[in-house]
């Protein structure tokens, strides 16, 4: 089964070749889960809602029906329990699917997630493997507070043994959710529940996106912008208010854990200038992380024009009132500030830019776009 | 025919007790009714979890429990919070994220809190509070209290293992605590025949060594007789008691709107569970009974009603929390 999924890759030129098929990131989801299903029979999907009639925002639509009760469950609400049922399964040759609508979720998980399933490979000399995915919504918004959107990519990131994707895009989503199902270990799949709506080009057919490698984005000389998941869309946004003063290289990360260093060491040496961006807190971060490799890199080190800059969440918990909340979230003016400044642009330009992006923000800046109404 | 009802008179709760399970379940539901009113405004910006059907469970349990006594719940919490006495002003003005609010805007109806009524916490990660409420049974024995505390949960919170390690030890220690389950059949969308096998739910409970109390969770006087054993048992100090609640809820699972056309249920049953209408059924006995007039409920209404719009007009009017107060409160002094 392997064997035949590992044919369909298809190499970027092939891509080009397909119609221009637009879909949603959640559509992304839902066919990559399709294919995987259609293509493995050891592989199937267990959650929350699963099976329900929101389908997990739509990306477990009609899987039921087409692939049965037996490979599309729903599930207690037994978030460890059920992960360890899932190791099991794996351990013994099934490829499961876990799906938790909010990440918070698998906070009650991470007895299974961190003791056992990322660790048994190793600890037991290479003699099991866990291959499994588990699927975690992050977010921001309408009031979801402290408990129901907390972006703790970098807790699973600092577990040794688990691999940590974060797609920004449909395509991306796709690939590496084929990449991770195939995989032959633990992969925690991060979807931003802002991405979800947004389209882009995907191809029809099966394919991977590898594990472990960034992509740039847009390629710049001025800054280096390191980034992921629904901050890769803030600092595209960025990126076009700057077009004509600076030009920034943007690197979308794709996989947090492992890290593509290389495609971060190849820009910095070239722009001399970092600025990070990661949708979770400050301390302990992904951002903090980045900075201190390229900074303990000593080639880089003494190419570095600037010292280097990151927009993270403050270390606050979310506060659901949107009256703080829209001072909490980092936008793409904060991070056109912080281009600005590591690219010397003169202060009023800077200011300039910057206002005229706030007159463009919504009033009440808690929702991805006008079609959202809450609750979600 | 005259014996059997003159039985049934004698049976009856106290008159003030009824017209305060009367009272507590009206002011739960014409709250509730003008959230799902107002919520399409898109001012109250956070999840709402509405109780509207399952009134009775928390009136008839809170009736039973002093202002010393302990409650927590999950995140259908605004019957819980009302019913034991929380601000109704505070409750509603955290929907809408203001300064005023009982969480002073930082929580949001999944978080509600009122400490002057000891209703401690509320949280929406199911089952989160469940051992939380036996730490405060835990600290009421320790501290020779005569308190007991409640938790509220629904059907699906057996389903976690904080459950099963808090009922274990709450048992161990017969600590004066109980757990107070709203059987609604759902979780979300999913029926809980796709979620538990077919055993009831008292038997997890039982199997604990745990006391255990059912009744019909739409019949106020049911809920209050039934509470009222659990609490004497709790704080008798024979340890801890679980209940279980048979009861619906007429709305989506999150959010203002009839949730019908979804299709996870059907429109009979909740036409079926709609005609038991909690607060319907405790109006028929009080008139039926000649407790009160109907002109005397009236006025009952008029005087919530009252309150509920004072309530919102406060919450409109109180300011939204400052910029500067973002990271107040990130530790204890
Ligand atoms: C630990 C955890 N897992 C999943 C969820 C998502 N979730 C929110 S409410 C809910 C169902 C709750 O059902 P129940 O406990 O029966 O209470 P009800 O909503 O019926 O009142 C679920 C699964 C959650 N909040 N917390």
């Amino acid at each position: 089964m392997l064997m035949e999924m590992e044919k369909m890759e298809t190499t970027a030129e092939a891509a080009k070749d397909e119609r221009k098929r637009k879909i949603t990131y959640a559509e992304a989801v839902l066919e990559a889960t399709d294919q995987c299903m259609q293509m493995d029979s050891s592989v199937f999907v267990i959650g929350e809602g699963v099976p329900d009639p929101k389908h997990i925002f739509g990306t477990t639509t009609g899987l039921r029906e087409k692939h049965g009760k037996n490979r599309v469950l729903d599930m207690p609400v037994s978030e460890n329990g059920l992960t360890g049922v899932c190791i099991g399964a794996a351990l013994k040759g099934l490829r499961p699917i876990m799906v938790h609508q909010r990440l918070d979720f698998i906070l009650l998980a991470m007895d299974q997630i961190v003791n056992n399933a990322a660790k048994w490979h190793y600890m037991f000399g290479g003699r099991l493997s866990v291959p499994m995915v588990i699927r975690a919504i992050i977010g921001q918004g309408w009031g979801q507070g402290a408990q129901h959107s907390q972006n703790l990519q970098a807790i699973l990131a600092h577990a040794p043994g688990l691999k940590v994707v974060m797609p920004s895009n449909a395509y991306d989503a796709k690939g590496l959710l084929i990449a991770s199902v195939k995989d032959n270990n633990p992969v925690i799949f991060i979807e931003h529940r802002w991405l979800h709506n947004i389209t882009g080009y995907v191809p029809e057919k099966p394919y991977t996106v590898p594990i472990g490698k960034a992509k740039v984005l847009r390629e710049g000389k001025d800054v280096t912008i390191v980034t992921s998941s629904y901050m890769t869309v803030q600092a595209m946004k960025a990126a076009n208010a700057l077009a004509g003063k600076v030009s920034p290289e943007i690197i979308d990360l794709r996989t947090i854990k492992p890290l593509d260093f290389e495609t971060i060491r190849q820009s910095v040496e070239k722009t001399g200038k970092l600025l990070v961006i990661d949708s979770g807190y400050y301390s302990g971060g992904l951002a903090g992380d980045i900075i201190a490799r390229v900074s303990e890199n000593k080639s880089l080190f003494g190419r570095l024009k600037a010292a280097p800059k990151r927009v993270t969440l403050p270390d606050i918990p979310t506060p659901t009132s949107h009256a703080l909340s829209k001072h909490y979230y980092p936008s793409h003016i904060d991070i056109i500030k912080e281009v600005c400044e590591l690219a010397n642009v003169p202060e009023g330009q800077a200011k300039a830019i910057a206002e005229s992006e706030r007159q463009k923000l919504p009033a009440k800046p808690d929702v991805p776009d006008p079609s959202f109404t809450g609750p979600f | 025919m005259e014996n059997a009802d003159d039985e049934k008179m004698e049976n009856l709760p106290d008159n003030n007790i009824l017209l305060g399970l009367y009272s507590s379940m009206l002011l739960i539901r014409r709250t509730e009714e003008r959230i799902a009113e107002l919520y399409p405004e898109q001012e109250m910006r956070c999840p709402v979890h509405l109780c509207i059907g399952q009134e009775a469970v928390p009136a008839g349990v809170c009736q039973n429990l002093t202002s010393e006594d302990s409650a927590f719940s999950n995140h259908r919490a605004h019957g819980h919070y009302l019913a034991k006495g929380g601000s109704l002003k505070a409750m509603i003005a955290e929907l809408y994220g203001k300064e005023t609010g009982c969480a002073k805007g930082r929580g949001g109806s999944m978080h509600l809190i009122d400490l002057a009524a000891n209703f401690v916490a509320s949280t929406p990660l199911v089952g989160g509070t469940i051992p939380v409420a036996v730490g405060a049974a835990l600290a009421a024995r320790m501290q020779k209290k005569n308190a007991i505390s409640v938790a509220f949960f629904g059907d699906s919170a057996v389903e976690g293992g904080a459950f099963h390690e808090a009922t274990n030890f709450a048992a161990l220690h017969r600590l004066p605590v109980l757990f107070a389950c709203e059987n609604n059949l759902y979780a979300s969308q999913t029926h809980i025949r796709e979620r538990q096998p077919e055993r009831e739910i008292t038997q997890l409970a039982k199997a604990q060594g745990i006391a255990v109390f059912k009744a019909d969770g739409n019949d106020a006087i049911a809920v209050y007789t039934a509470a009222k054993k659990a609490v004497e048992h709790a704080r008798s100090g024979a340890g801890p008691a679980f209940l279980e609640f048979a009861t619906y809820r007429w709305l989506e699972h999150v959010g203002p709107n009839d949730d019908s056309k979804l299709g996870y249920r059907t429109a009979q049953e909740i036409a079926e569970w709609k005609e038991k209408d909690p607060i319907k059924k405790l109006r028929e006995t009080l008139l039926g009974k000649r407790v009160s007039t109907e002109k005397e409920l009236e006025a009952i209404d008029e005087t919530v009603k009252k309150e509920v719009n004072e309530a919102f007009r406060f919450a409109k009017e109180s300011p939204f929390p400052a910029k500067e107060t973002l990271a107040d409160n990130l530790y204890a002094d």
